[in-house]
């Protein structure tokens, strides 16, 4: 177990080197050399400034070795400077991360929560009212963008409905403390949650239902009906966990597509996590910044990726890692 | 494509999607010749409510221009934008997939690395970096989303040619002398062609949904007015005017809705077995 982990660790390094590789081609892909787009956004582009910034940047050294103090300042954590915001872009995604961890880690468990249960409810009894409702309302879901459903939700529920808050984390100057503060911060919470859920949930009710129904025809079901298994046993134990499977894959899978979805939630509803910092990076044309965060980001799915494969071995024990 | 409409009349869910999917096509091909209004022209007074005038069915946006204008020039973005990217998705994915599982060894270690490497990376959030970093148009929105989407057609193909390859049919040809691109592209490329139909359909499905994502974030191209740059149009407004958001988006929705009942039509009816959310 522990070589598996530190095999995966490695791995995830490796992949994680690359992406800083890709970053350092990528900035000297957008329009302007470097400086000059530094001093632009310092609001100066007299030569001898311009000249200074290439050189504390080191833009006047050969490639690799501008390469090699890239890959040196990122691993020491030093992701640049926003000159827009004024601050390290380290600093800048490290205050907004806990309120996307927050929010996508609230969408997660609930869209795989309901995902299931729905799933399982569809699968219980095939053909029937209920099955098709589902997999009519999943397959709707499916096909909505993100950003227009969250907009749908603002217009029903704040804009006609008035029941919940549209936008932000909290009330702008309502002071609240303690458990007033929480349940503050939780009504912010619905809208964004579960709308950037919904998606998700759709696609694991439709993995769920297909596993459910293709697990029910295997052999050992029916041993364990021989064996005179009550219904709801055979359905937990034996259906449910082994068709659970590929849809806890599925969902290790999507974690990216959560972290992509929460840049339109966070647009659309300002709530202030990465997703929120890259679509401002991105208006401000702030590269340094978008490019962090498109790191970070990066970063979080490798991590994911990781638990999501250890979630497995658990589940699963027959799952071997051969190297 | 005679036998795969025969094929999907048996699944009437398939046939929605076909219907759908073909007045998408015709709208985007003849609407801006029976509409001949630029959409960005201004034609009544802004934030008109839609079904007031007979003219503008459904109503104005902040600018006063037409809601429907948009959605019928819009049509042409969004599929073109969706057949293209996935075309070129399919142009890198397939022959990256195919030598990968023909020629085995390292070759297949080193392209799967790579293709994982693509899939590990969140990919809307790199569809982002690349279209601000080589600014916003319709090139680079396509190549962007190319170039998020071909690893599940390469991880498809290759797992199709390796199960192809040990075949006796194709074991001959190789016996016969022919060549490895020969035998690559007329014993086992078209086997494999099915499954990539599906995926490819769905591919079409999801490339909508991320071109109207950018440009609802302001990346879409500034000369085409698409679904998703009215849906951010209309964002700061939707106090005022519903409309401006809601019916672009609900284009948005039939048409994906539309290609993703033709993909599971497809699927049902051309592999039974593949898994339904295969590649996705």
């Amino acid at each position: 177990m522990l070589s598996f982990v530190a095999q995966r660790v490695a791995k995830g390094a490796i992949v994680l080197l690359a992406i800083i590789v890709m970053n350092f081609f990528l900035i000297r892909l957008a329009p302007g050399d470097p400086a000059m787009v530094m001093a632009g956004e310092a609001g100066a582009s007299d030569p001898i400034f311009v000249a200074q910034l290439r050189e504390k940047f080191g833009l006047d050294r050969p490639l690799p070795e501008q390469l090699w103090r890239y890959v040196k300042g990122i691993v020491s954590l030093d992701l640049g400077f926003s000159f827009r915001q004024q601050a390290p872009v380290a600093q800048l995604i490290l205050e907004r991360l806990p309120a996307t961890l927050l929010l996508t880690g609230t969408a997660f468990a609930l869209s795989l929560g309901l995902g299931i249960m729905f799933g399982g409810l569809a699968a219980r009894r095939p053909g029937t009212a209920a099955d098709s409702a589902i997999t009519i309302v999943a397959l709707l879901f499916y096909a909505t963008p993100l950003f227009w459903i969250a907009l749908m939700a603002i217009l029903l529920f704040s804009v006609t409905l008035d029941w919940l808050p549209s936008f932000g984390f909290e009330t702008v100057g309502g002071n609240y403390t303690g458990t007033a503060h929480l349940r503050d911060i939780a009504a912010h919470l619905v809208m964004p949650a579960s709308t950037l859920g919904l998606f998700f949930m759709a696609s694991y009710t439709r993995m769920t239902r297909a596993a459910m129904l293709e697990v029910r025809q295997l052999d050992f079901v029916k041993t364990a009906r021989a064996k005179g298994l009550s219904d709801a046993v055979i359905e937990r134990r034996h259906v449910l966990r082994n068709a659970l499977l590929p849809v806890v894959t599925l969902a290790g899978l999507q974690a990216g597509t959560l972290i992509g979805g929460a840049v339109l939630t966070e647009t659309v509803f300002a709530w202030p996590g990465i997703g929120r910092l890259m679509y401002d990076a991105l208006i401000q044309r702030d590269y340094n910044l978008l490019l962090g965060v498109f790191m970070v980001s990066s970063a979080m799915v490798l991590i994911l990726n990781l638990v999501t494969d250890l979630a497995y071995r658990m589940i699963d024990p027959r799952i071997e890692y051969n190297p | 494509m005679k036998r795969l409409l025969l094929k999907l009349r048996r699944h009437p869910s398939g046939l929605l999607g076909v219907v759908i999917l073909v007045i998408v096509v015709l709208v985007a091909a003849f609407g801006p010749l029976l509409f001949p209004t630029s959409p960005w022209r201004m034609v009544q007074r802004p934030f008109l409510p839609p079904f007031t005038l007979s003219k503008v069915p459904l109503g104005t946006d902040a600018l006063g221009r037409d809601v429907f204008a948009g959605i019928i020039f819009g049509a042409r973005v969004s599929l073109l934008v969706g057949l293209v990217s996935t075309l070129a998705a399919l142009l890198v994915g397939v022959p990256v997939g195919a030598i990968a599982g023909y020629f085995g060894g390292r070759t297949d270690d080193a392209l799967m690395r790579f293709t994982e490497f693509f899939q590990t990376i969140p990919s809307f959030a790199l569809a982002i970096v690349l279209v601000a970093i080589l600014q916003p148009s319709i090139v680079s929105i396509t190549a962007a989303i190319a170039i998020v989407s071909w690893p599940p057609v390469a991880r498809l193909v290759r797992g199709e040619v390796l199960s192809l390859r040990g075949r006796d049919y194709v074991q001959a040809a190789i016996a016969t002398g022919q060549t490895h691109r020969w035998v690559i592209w007329h014993e086992i490329l078209p086997n494999a062609l099915s499954p990539l139909i599906v995926l490819a359909s769905l591919m079409v499905a999801t490339a909508i949904l991320l071109e109207s994502s950018l440009s609802f974030l302001g990346l879409g191209d500034p000369n085409l007015i698409s679904w998703g740059y009215m849906v951010g149009a209309g964002r700061t407004v939707i106090r005022q005017a519903w409309w401006i958001t809601v019916f672009p988006g609900l284009a948005i929705l039939l048409s994906v809705l539309g290609l993703n009942l033709i993909g599971e039509g497809l699927n049902d009816a051309l592999n039974p077995r593949l898994s339904r959310d295969g590649g996705r």
